[in-house]
């Protein structure tokens, strides 16, 4: 087997842009449609030059219609196609929960498995500048509380485009979410087209100490943090779930087995969220095997408000989860580190 | 309604929002806008035919509605700085404009959302035998949403005492009606539900003014809802932002021109003698430098503020 070539550079939204591109040339039963694909912004680029490319047969702008575009799509993938619905929110597939959760996850299992759903459906969540209360929220674990249903929310531009392919290939609807911050990433993406396989998790930092598991957005905090933490001598491993049904629990497991401590930071709320699937998990596994701490972030319980300066309490930063993780390597102390520059989040500027 | 009332108000709307659009890179603003700037006539015709008591529900496009119908500038200023003093304290932003006592029941950045709200408001006035009248504003890509048609057919069916206002400024975000609709009828559908309706062209600030005025009348004389007025407009600025976007090619400038030439803005203000319109200028401007002024020196909401108003505890 060759190497990847890993020295390309390239950003999440062109990873995405890429991944859709190699597949639609593939296979021309890929198609993809949505509110707004084929604007002159074209999805923060993610769907640019793809109506050139292959035609408004295959790429196209839909009315706002999110319910019956969405029954559409499942129409058109028990059709033989692949669709990939895009959503420029999270908040907005709420209008679709319907045909999403009563028809697309169910379809195989309550016809017998005679029929498969192989839909995409692409969704980002907001952050900062005014997203509010409609425009921010990460609503992944009301799927991953149904059957039939994937869910894969990935960190990094490699992530973004071996999983879209993946999902893409699959013969079930798989939920996509994208997170608004994470599209100015850059990162090393091969040209070459590959697959990052569903229900497996990335270790992205070795450590001793503690488990930091970050969903989405949150895995740059929890990178963040585990270099915080470093400067008082304590080593985080931290871990990247990619996919989050599939959840692939063993390789969280192994970790806190060895750390015994784990600190999962959700990109949404703690309650019956991703962060509770997790924490659960782990603690149903360990149980009987050693003692262990658990410690659960997300955003704050309440609505996401406007201004800036409630915002700021209302999501968990790198400085929050490390002295968290402090807390529970070193009970008894407390510690908040000090600002990096280097280590500060990356703000967004609208007006969108 | 009065030429004095009517240019009031479009003037006071189109300079709050010229000046936002000024503000807005200093970043002062950390909040999505979309202006109405181009629109004012729509919202400014309609309020002008309603009362206090009656009450409106808006889009996230609602600065103009807000305003005309005679929302809290200072409070608006105040929000759109995240200000503890805001219409919403500061957890609302420009998207989610409220003000009560002036019936403005709430603004709402999901498309199409607020126009249920409306009818289920209308149904209680008339449950409770109120006077007041409900009106639901929409963008023309909300009637793409399947809540409009059921929104639609809900409130002919109990003839509730509710105007639907549909501003059509023929696109969704970069998206022309023709790219999203098989047909430009969107009053003659609103019909076919079983209601008055009726399409106002060219932004005609008098006519939209005539028109809903009639329809409150009826409704208040007890006659049967809802009307439905799809009002012709043309949004001046980009979707979102306050800038222009004719270089994005989705539209082309002299597609707006026609649309400028015929500023509802000085077409009112022609009407009034210069004695009687400066001094109108020259009280809305010192009204918008203090309304900016209140939201400078207003307090951003204290921390404890993140985690009240989730629920009512009283
Ligand atoms: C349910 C839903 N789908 C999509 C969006 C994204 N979106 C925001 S504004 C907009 C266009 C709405 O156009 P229109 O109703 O004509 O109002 P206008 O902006 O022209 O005033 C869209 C699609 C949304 N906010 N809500
Ligand atoms: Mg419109």
């Amino acid at each position: 087997m060759t190497k990847p070539d890993l020295d390309r550079i390239i950003t999440y939204t062109e990873a995405l842009r890429e991944a859709t591109d190699q597949e639609m040339g593939r296979d021309p039963s890929v198609v993809i449609f949505g509110l707004d694909v084929d604007d002159p912004k074209a999805i923060q680029g993610t769907t640019k030059g793809l109506l050139q490319k292959y035609g408004k047969e295959r790429v196209f702008g839909t009315p706002l219609a999110e319910d019956a575009m969405t029954g559409a799509a499942i129409g058109m993938a028990l059709a033989g196609l692949r669709p990939i619905h895009v959503h420029i929110r999270m908040d907005f597939l709420l209008l679709a929960m319907n045909q999403l959760i009563n028809v697309a996850a169910k379809s195989r299992y309550m016809y017998g498995g005679k029929v498969n759903v192989p839909l995409v459906v692409r969704s980002m969540i907001g952050k900062s500048w005014g997203q509010g209360a409609q425009h921010s929220q990460g609503l992944y674990s009301f799927f991953m509380h149904v059957p039939g249903l994937r869910v894969v929310a990935p960190t990094t531009p490699y992530d973004a485009k071996g999983c879209l392919i993946e999902a893409i290939r699959d013969n079930n609807p798989v939920m996509y979410v994208e997170h608004r911050i994470l599209h100015f990433q850059k990162g090393p993406v091969p040209e070459a087209s590959y697959t990052v396989p569903m229900g497996k998790a990335r270790i992205t930092a070795i450590g001793e100490d503690i488990t930091l598991v970050g969903i989405s957005y949150m895995q740059l905090e929890c990178l963040r943090a585990q270099r915080y933490l470093a400067t008082v001598g304590i080593s985080a491993e931290v871990i990247d779930p990619i996919w989050l049904s599939p959840l692939d629990i063993d390789t969280i497991v192994a970790s806190v087995r060895k750390t015994g401590r784990l600190v999962v930071v959700d990109n949404g709320w703690t309650t019956c969220g991703a962060s509770a699937e997790i924490a659960a998990q782990v603690a149903e596994r360990l149980q009987d095997e050693r003692p262990i701490k658990i410690h659960r972030m997300g955003f704050a319980p309440v609505t996401c408000p406007t201004t800036p300066a409630l915002e700021a309490s209302f999501y968990p930063t790198s400085r929050d989860v490390a002295a968290a993780a402090h807390c529970l390597v070193r009970p008894g102390t407390t510690w908040m580190p000090e600002e990096r520059a280097d280590l500060q989040c990356i703000d967004f500027k609208g007006p969108f | 309604m009065t030429n004095e009332s009517l240019y009031q108000s479009l003037y006071r709307i189109r300079r709050v929002e010229e000046e936002i659009a000024k503000v807005y890179p200093t970043d002062k603003i950390k909040s999505p806008v979309h202006l109405s700037i181009g629109q004012e006539a729509v919202a400014v015709g309609v309020c002008e035919a309603l009362e206090t008591r009656d009450i409106a529900f808006g889009t996230y496009r609602s600065h103009a509605l807000y305003l005309a119908k005679g929302g809290d500038m200072k409070q608006m200023i105040a929000e759109l700085y995240g200000k503890d003093t805001g219409a919403a304290r500061g957890k609302g932003g420009s998207m989610h404009l409220i003000d009560l006592p002036k019936g403005i029941m709430g603004t709402s950045a999901v498309v199409g959302t607020t126009i249920a709200n409306a009818v289920g408001y209308a149904y209680a006035l008339k449950y409770q035998r109120k006077d007041a009248v409900v009106v639901s504003f929409m963008g023309d890509g909300a009637t793409d949403e399947g809540v409009f048609h059921e929104s639609l057919n809900f409130a002919a069916l109990k003839a509730l005492p509710l105007i639907f206002i549909c501003e059509n400024n023929q696109y969704a975000i970069h998206t022309h009606q023709k790219l999203r609709q098989a047909q430009a009828n969107i009053w003659e559908r609103a019909r076919a539900y079983g209601m008055v309706s009726e399409r106002i062209e060219h932004n005609d600030v008098f006519k939209v003014y005539e028109r809903v005025k009639a329809a409150v009348d009826a409704l208040r004389a007890g006659q049967p809802g809802p009307y439905f007025f799809e009002c012709m407009t043309y949004r001046w600025k980009e979707h979102v932002g306050p800038n222009e976007d004719y270089n994005l090619g989705y539209r082309v400038r002299s597609e707006a021109e026609p649309w400028m030439q015929d500023d509802q803005v000085p077409r009112i203000g022609a009407l009034l003698d210069s004695s009687v319109r400066q001094p109108i200028e020259a009280a809305i401007e010192a009204e918008i430098r203090e309304a900016f002024a209140f939201a400078e020196a207003s307090p951003f909401p204290a921390q404890s503020e993140l985690y009240t108003a989730v629920y009512d505890e009283a």
